[in-house]
C-alpha cells in the first residue's frame, strides 16, 4: 500500500502555512490519521502535501475565563493528558478515550479530525453538543463557524479551499451541567454505528434543559431534538418519548454492520443512555 | 535430572522475536533485488477482451511485465492437492494468470516487476485491462441452481462434487423416531488473518540451475514439491526456506500462483524478486474459510438418547480447487457426524460449488468445527424439544470411557478417552446448577442470562500415509526427524514439519534433551528449511507433535541405542548389563564404571574405538507413521449476557476442559487452548466475510472484517484432563486447533439459551448486536 | 523527487534519501534494516508496526517518513539497554505473551507507553490500551498478563 507520489512542505510558521494553502492539488496534512490511510488506497491522491503538524501556534489548550480554547493541531493525547480540560468539558474526555486508539490518539489532532468530517467521527458531535465555535483564517483574512454551521456533509465542511482551521472556542459550559458520550460502536474499526453526546441541566429533579448531538446516523453530525424531555424527571418513559424523534428528517446510513432500522434504533438508544448518564451527573 | 517433559519452561524462540531480531520473510535481502505486485481483477467474473501493457512496460524502474501469455506451458496451473476419491470431483484448470476469463475479485492477470515496490505499484495502475462483466454468484447453495452463472465450461451447474458418507442406517432411524429436529445452518465465510501477510522471494541461479524460494509457508516440502510440479523444475534444484512464519491458520497450507510466478520471474529475469501481500490483497487473494449452507437434522427418542443424524452440506469452494480444498468439508468434516456421541446412524451429502469468490480452504479446525458447530446445535435443539436439560443429554450420549477405542458410524475409531470427565469437570467449575438458578431470578429481573455447553471430539494429527492415500490426499502424512549429534555432545535436530508458533522448538528439544539427559541448551531444533530437513508434510491438522514428535523421539531413541551399544564396547560390558542413569550408561551394580553421552558423543564421531561393524558418528532418522489419527476431545462452557435492547452479547465467563493427552510443556498448551478459543469466540460473535451480489468483497480490510481485540474477548478458565493415545510413544493428542472446535457452538448455544424465553431457537452466526437485535425483533412479532 | 532527511532512530542519526510518499515503516525496515518493526495492514488497526515517536506510541504505517525527521524514534530493536531485555520483553517471554511473534514488537511498544503513564493497570485498562494492537495467536490473555508482570516488575 503506497501512496502516489506527492510533492511535500512543511509549514514553518503559520503564516507559511496560509500561504501555502489553497494551491491547486494541495492538501493539509496534520497527524495524518484520517489522510494518509486514504491516500495508501490512493484513494485520495493529492500532488502536494502541506505539513502543519510542527505548527506550534496551533497547538494548546487555554482555559482562560470560564471556556476554552483548542488549537486544531492538539493531538487527541494532549485533550486526555489535560485534567483541567476534563474537568471543565467532561464529554471531551469520554468521547475522546473511545477515539481510535492509543496510536491514533497518539497521532490524530481535534482539527484535522473535525476538517476530515468523518460522519461516523465523535469529535464532530462533541463540538455539536458543547455549542464550539471554529475559527478559520486566510491569507485573507479569519471568520468564525459555529459548528452547526461547520458540517455540511459526509467528508465535506464551510472550510474554504484557502481556509485553515485555527482553533476552536468553546463556551463555558452551563452551571451544573451534567455531560455524557454514548456510543455504541462498529467493531472492526471502532467508528460509531450511532452515538450521543449529551449537556443536561436540572433544577432540584426536574430537567431544565437538554443538548443533544448525534454521530455515525446519517452523513453528518447534527443536534437533535430532545427537547420534550425537559420539565420531565428523567424516568424512562419521559426520556424513551424525548428521544423518539432523534432521528426524524435524517437520511439514516444503512450498511453492512447495520440496517437503516437498526441503526435508528440505536440512535434512540444511545441517545436515552446519554441523556440519562448526563442528568446523573448533572446537579 | 528431573524430566522436562511436563515442565512449563519458557520458549526458545522467544529471545529473537521480542527483540525484533526474527526473519520474516519480507525480512529477507538479497543483492540487486527487485520487487513484484500483481494487476488483479476488480470483477468477479468477467471475460477479458484485452490486456495492455505496453505504458506499464515503458514506466520508471520497471523491468518486465508478465500476463498469462508469457507463461502459457511455462507456468502450470495452480495444483489442486486433494482428490477426494468417488464423488466425481471436478478440477478445472487454475491459471496462475487470467488470460480469457477472470473468476473472482484478485484474481490475478498481470505482474508487475520493478526496481522498488513504489515503482511495481505505480506500475499496476498503468496495465490496461479490458473486461467484460459477467454476472456472478456468490452463495454456495445459489451457485448449483439451475439458471446461475456457470464458471468453468468444465463444470455444469458449478458442482465440483457431491460426496456422501454414511453409517448405520439413518432413514430408518429417522422413519422410526419419536423426536426429529432441524436446521438451516450457514457457517459464515471467514478470514483467516495471520498477523503477517504471505510474501515469497525467490533466487536462481542460472549456472547451477538451483531456485531458493523464500515463502511464507506452514509446510515448504509441499511447497518444493508444488513448485517443482508447477515449473518443471526437478525438484532437487529447488530450495524453499519458510523462515520465521507468522501464523497461518491453514491460509499458508496452499500453494498459490504469487510463489510460482514470483520463482518463475527470478529465473527469466535472471534477478531475485520479492513479493510481499498488503492486507487488503490478503482478504481478496489468501484462501478463506468455512462458507457452509446447510441442511441438518437430528432424531431421538423421547427420553434423551439421540439416534440419528443427517446432512445436506452445500460448500462453497470460491473460484477455484485451492490445494486442500476438497478434502476440508469432506473427509475432515463428513467422518465426524458422530461427534463425541454414540451416534448410531449417520447420512450425509456434501455438494462442492465452485462461485465467483475467494478460494476457499483449510481454516483453523478445517472441517471439523463445521461438524461440532453443526451437531452441538442439534443436541440443544433436540434437548429443548423434549424438554431436557442440554448438558444431561450430551452426558447421556457420549461415548463411555469403557467403550474406547469406540469405532463410530462413520467407520473410524476413536483412540481414547473419558469424555464424561471432561463434561462433568467443566460443569461443576462452572457450577452450572448454580447458574441455571441465577439465570432464572434474572430473567425475573428482565435480564437474559445463558448457558452454553460443546462436548467435541475432533480427528488430527493427521494421519496414516496409508489413509492418505485412500481419501485423495495427494502426498504422505508421516513425519520425519534427523538427530545428530556432534563431537562436543551438542545437538541438532531436523524436522520435517514448520512450526509458526505453536512452540516445537521448544517441547521438541524438551524430548530430546530429556532422552539424552541433557540441558536443554545443547538441543537446537532445526525447521523449515528443505536444504537441510528430511521430507515432511507440514504443520496443520494438530499433527506436529503427535507425528513428527513422535519421529523425533524415535530418531532420538535410535541414538540413544547405537550410544549403548557403543558404551558397552568401551566398558567392556555386555549391552544387557547396562542401565541408563543421570545421562550415563553404567553397569548395573557398578556406578562407577559408566560412560556419559558426552564422552560417548566424542567416542562415536573421532571413531577410534568402535565396535566391528558399527558406522561412525552419532546420528539417526527417522520416520513416523501413525497406525490412526488422534481424538482431542473436552466440553467447553460459556456463560453470556444479552443485552435486550441492543443485542450485544457479553460473555460472562469461559470454562474449557481440554483433553489432548500428556503435556509436554503445559504453558505452551494452554497458550494453545486461548488462541484457539478466542478465534472460536471471534467466529461465534463478530467474524463475518461479506460479499456482495456482484462478488465484490464487502469487508475487504481491518476496517470492516472484526479480528478479535483484547478488548472485546473473554478471559478463559482453562482446565485439562489427561489420557494418553496408544497411536503414538509420546501418548499426545494435538490442542492446536481444540479451542476453535470447541468455542464456537458453546457461545452459540448460550446465546440461545438466554433468548429461549422469547421462543428463539437458532441465531445464524455471527452474533452480532444486529443479528441479535433482529432475532428479537422477529420473536417479538417485529413489535418494538 | 527524492529527499534526504535525517532520522534519529534508536539514539543514532542516520541521513537517508526517500521520496515523500516512504512511510517511515518501509524507511525502518527497507532502509535501515530495522525489521523488528512489522507490517500487518493498510488500514492503521493492526498496531504490528507501532514503534515511539518521540515516546508515545506511533503506527510507523501511518506516519511519513518525512514526517518524522527530527523527531526522536525508537523500535523495538531499542528497547533493551545495556544488553538487558526491558522488563516487557522479559514479561512476555516469562508469560508466554507470544506465538509466531510477528505482532510482538508492536505489542510490547504499545505497553511501554502505557506503563509510561500507568505504572499499575487494571486488566481493563490494559486490554483498553492494547485496542490499537491485533494478535491472532495469544487470545491476549497472556499479553495482559505479561503487561501486568512487567509493571509490578
Amino acid at each position: 500500500m503506497i501512496p502516489a507520489s506527492f510533492d511535500y512542505v512543511r509549514a514553518k510558521s503559520l503564516r507559511d502555512a496560509l500561504n501555502a494553502i489553497g494551491t491547486d492539488g494541495t492538501k493539509v496534512l496534520a497527524g495524518g490519521h484520517s489522510l494518509i490511510p486514504m491516500m495508501r488506497f490512493r484513494l485520495a491522491q493529492p500532488g502536494r502535501l502541506l505539513d502543519i503538524g510542527q505548527l506550534a501556534e496551533l497547538k494548546g489548550i487555554d482555559l482562560k475565563g470560564r471556556g476554552a480554547r483548542i488549537g486544531a493541531g492538539t493531538s487527541y493525547r494532549e485533550l486526555l493528558d489535560s485534567p483541567e480540560l476534563a474537568e471543565r468539558y467532561p464529554l471531551i474526555a469520554e468521547a475522546t478515550r473511545g477515539i481510535g486508539d492509543v496510536q491514533v490518539r497518539n497521532r490524530g489532532t481535534i482539527g484535522g479530525g473535525l476538517a476530515h468530517a468523518d460522519p461516523a467521527s465523535d469529535m464532530p458531535a462533541v463540538m455539536l453538543a458543547l455549542g464550539a465555535t471554529f475559527n478559520l483564517r486566510s491569507k485573507g483574512g479569519k471568520r468564525s463557524v459555529a459548528a452547526a454551521d461547520f458540517f455540511t456533509g459526509a467528508f465535506t465542511t464551510a472550510l474554504a479551499s484557502d481556509e485553515l482551521l485555527i482553533d476552536i472556542a468553546l463556551p463555558a459550559p452551563p452551571k451544573k451541567a451534567g455531560m455524557a458520550y454514548a456510543s455504541f460502536e462498529q467493531k472492526a474499526s471502532g467508528y460509531a454505528i450511532a452515538a450521543a453526546a449529551a449537556v443536561v441541566t436540572k433544577s432540584r429533579k426536574t430537567i431544565t434543559g437538554v443538548t443533544l448531538a448525534l454521530t455515525g446516523v446519517g452523513d453528518r453530525a447534527y443536534l437533535a431534538d430532545a427537547s420534550g424531555a425537559v420539565g420531565s424527571h428523567g424516568d424512562d418513559a419521559a426520556l424513551e418519548a424525548a428521544v423518539a424523534n432523534v432521528t426524524k428528517g435524517i437520511d439514516v446510513n444503512g450498511d453492512i454492520h447495520a440496517s437503516v432500522e437498526y441503526r435508528s434504533h440505536l440512535a434512540r438508544v444511545v441517545a436515552r443512555r446519554a441523556i440519562a448518564l448526563a442528568l446523573s451527573r448533572a446537579g | 535430572m528431573a524430566t522436562l517433559f511436563g515442565s512449563g519452561i519458557k520458549r526458545r524462540e522467544d529471545p529473537r522475536l521480542i527483540t525484533g531480531s526474527g526473519t520474516f520473510t519480507d525480512d529477507i535481502k538479497l543483492p540487486g533485488l527487485t520487487f513484484a505486485a500483481m494487476v488483479r481483477s476488480p470483477y468477479a467474473h468477467a471475460t477479458i477482451r484485452k490486456i495492455d501493457t505496453a505504458a506499464a512496460a515503458q514506466a520508471p524502474g520497471v523491468i518486465a511485465v508478465i500476463t498469462g501469455k508469457d507463461i502459457a506451458g511455462k507456468v502450470g496451473p495452480v495444483p489442486c492437492a486433494f482428490n477426494v476419491p468417488n464423488c466425481d470431483l471436478k478440477l478445472p484448470p487454475h491459471p496462475a494468470l487470467a488470460t480469457n476469463k477472470v473468476r473472482y475479485v484478485g484474481d490475478a492477470v498481470a505482474m508487475i516487476v520493478a526496481t522498488s515496490r513504489a515503482a511495481a505499484r505505480d506500475a499496476v495502475d498503468l496495465v490496461d485491462v479490458d473486461y467484460d462483466p459477467l454476472p456472478a454468484t456468490v452463495d454456495p447453495e445459489k451457485a448449483v441452481q439451475p439458471g446461475t452463472a456457470q464458471l468453468h465450461d468444465e463444470v455444469p451447474g458449478n458442482v465440483a462434487f457431491t460426496w456422501h458418507v454414511a453409517g448405520g442406517d439413518a432413514d430408518q432411524a429417522f422413519a422410526q423416531a419419536a423426536v426429529k429436529v432441524s436446521l438451516r445452518i450457514v457457517q459464515q465465510r471467514l478470514l483467516p488473518t495471520a498477523m503477517e501477510p504471505r510474501s515469497a522471494v525467490a533466487s536462481y541461479n542460472k549456472a547451477t540451475g538451483q531456485l531458493t524460494l523464500w515463502a511464507t509457508s506452514q509446510n515448504p516440502h509441499i511447497h518444493r514439491f508444488l513448485t517443482s510440479v508447477t515449473l518443471g523444475l526437478p525438484e532437487h534444484k529447488i530450495r524453499v526456506i519458510s523462515p520465521d512464519v507468522g501464523g497461518g491458520f491453514g491460509s499458508k497450507i496452499p500453494g498459490y500462483a504469487d510463489e510460482f510466478l514470483v520463482a518463475y520471474a527470478a529465473m527469466t529475469l535472471g534477478r531475485s524478486v520479492k513479493w510481499t501481500e498488503d492486507r487488503s490483497e490478503n482478504y481478496t487473494v489468501t484462501t478463506h474459510g468455512r462458507d457452509h449452507v446447510e441442511y441438518v437434522e437430528m432424531c431421538g427418542t423421547g427420553d434423551g438418547t439421540i439416534t440419528g443424524l443427517r446432512t445436506k452440506i452445500h460448500a462453497g469452494l470460491g473460484a477455484y480447487a485451492s490445494t486442500a480444498a476438497p478434502g476440508v468439508p469432506t473427509i475432515l468434516h463428513g467422518l465426524m457426524y458422530s461427534g463425541a456421541y454414540t451416534i448410531p446412524n449417520v447420512k450425509g451429502t456434501v455438494i462442492g460449488a465452485y462461485t465467483n469468490t475467494t478460494p476457499v480452504d483449510a481454516y483453523r479446525g478445517a472441517g471439523r468445527p463445521e461438524a461440532t458447530y453443526l451437531i452441538e446445535r442439534l443436541v440443544d435443539c433436540y434437548a429443548r424439544r423434549i424438554g431436557m436439560d442440554p448438558a444431561l443429554v450430551r452426558r447421556k450420549n457420549l461415548i463411555p470411557a469403557d467403550k474406547m477405542p469406540y469405532t463410530v458410524a462413520t467407520g473410524i475409531t476413536y483412540d481414547s478417552g473419558d469424555y464424561h470427565a471432561a463434561l462433568d469437570k467443566a460443569m461443576e467449575l462452572i457450577d452450572y446448577r448454580g447458574f441455571r438458578e441465577r439465570q432464572e431470578k434474572a430473567r425475573k429481573d428482565g435480564h437474559y442470562l445463558g448457558i452454553g455447553v460443546s462436548s467435541y471430539t475432533e480427528i488430527c494429527g493427521l494421519g496414516p500415509s496409508q489413509v492418505a492415500g485412500q481419501i485423495g490426499f495427494g502426498g504422505g502424512l508421516y513425519e520425519s526427524a534427523i538427530v545428530r549429534v556432534y563431537p562436543t555432545g551438542m545437538v541438532r535436530a531436523y524436522i520435517g514439519t514448520r512450526p509458526h508458533g505453536q512452540g516445537e522448538e521448544t517441547t521438541f528439544a524438551q524430548i530430546v534433551a530429556d532422552e539424552f539427559g541433557v540441558p536443554i541448551e545443547n538441543v537446537e531444533i532445526v525447521a523449515g528449511d528443505t536444504e537441510s530437513t528430511p521430507q515432511g508434510w507440514g504443520t496443520y491438522g494438530s499433527r506436529t507433535t503427535a507425528v513428527g514428535g513422535a519421529a523425533l523421539k524415535n530418531a532420538a531413541v535410535k541414538v540413544k541405542e547405537k550410544a549403548k551399544k557403543l558404551a558397552a564396547h568401551l566398558l567392556e560390558a555386555n549391552e544387557a548389563d547396562l542401565e541408563w542413569h543421570d545421562g550415563k550408561f553404567q553397569v548395573k551394580g557398578s556406578p562407577a564404571q559408566a560412560k556419559a553421552f558426552g564422552e560417548l558423543a566424542l567416542m562415536a564421531n573421532v571413531a577410534w574405538n568402535m565396535p566391528a561393524g558399527m558406522e561412525p558418528g552419532l546420528e539417526a532418522s527417522a520416520f513416523f507413521d501413525p497406525t490412526n489419527f488422534v481424538f482431542p476431545y473436552g466440553t467447553h462452557i460459556a456463560t453470556v449476557d444479552v443485552d435486550l435492547e441492543t443485542g450485544e452479547v457479553t460473555v460472562l465467563r469461559y470454562v474449557c476442559v481440554d483433553d489432548c493427552g500428556p503435556h509436554i510443556n503445559p504453558m505452551i498448551v494452554e497458550g494453545q487452548v486461548h488462541g484457539g478459543v478466542i478465534q472460536g469466540v471471534g467466529e461465534a460473535l463478530q467474524e463475518i466475510a461479506v460479499y456482495s451480489d456482484d462478488g465484490q468483497l464487502m469487508t475487504g480490510t481491518m476496517m470492516d472484517y472484526a479480528v478479535p481485540k483484547a478488548s472485546q474477548m473473554p478471559t478463559i478458565e482453562s482446565h485439562f484432563t489427561y489420557t494418553p493415545t496408544p497411536v503414538n510413544p509420546l501418548g499426545v493428542k494435538g490442542i492446536g486447533e481444540a479451542g476453535t472446535i470447541g468455542s464456537v457452538p458453546c457461545i452459540v448455544n448460550a446465546v440461545v439459551d438466554a433468548l429461549a424465553p422469547l421462543g428463539i431457537t437458532h441465531i445464524d452466526k455471527p452474533l452480532t448486536p444486529a443479528r441479535v437485535w433482529a432475532a428479537i425483533q422477529q420473536a417479538k412479532g417485529g413489535a418494538r | 523527487m527524492k529527499r534526504s532527511i535525517a532520522l534519529s532512530v534508536n539514539g543514532v542519526s542516520h541521513s537517508v534519501e526517500v521520496e515523500p510518499r516512504a512511510l517511515l515503516a518501509q524507511v525502518l525496515r527497507d532502509d535501515l534494516n530495522l525489521t523488528g518493526t512489522h507490517i500487518g495492514c493498510d488500514t492503521s488497526q493492526c498496531g504490528a508496526c507501532t514503534i515511539h515517536l518521540n515516546g508515545r506510541a506511533t503506527k510507523s504505517c501511518t506516519v511519513l517518513a518525512v514526517q518524522a525527521e527530527g523527531a526522536e524514534i525508537t523500535t523495538i530493536e531499542g528497547l533493551a539497554k545495556n544488553g538487558a531485555l526491558h522488563p516487557l520483553q522479559n514479561a512476555f517471554w516469562e508469560k508466554h505473551g507470544l506465538q509466531c511473534g510477528f505482532c510482538t514488537p508492536g505489542m510490547i511498544m504499545s505497553a511501554a507507553d502505557l506503563l509510561a503513564s500507568n505504572g499499575s493497570p487494571s486488566d481493563e485498562q490494559i486490554r483498553h490500551a492494547i485496542e490499537g494492537n491485533l494478535c491472532r495467536c495469544t487470545g491476549y490473555q497472556n499479553i495482559v498478563a505479561a503487561i501486568k508482570s512487567a509493571a509490578s516488575a
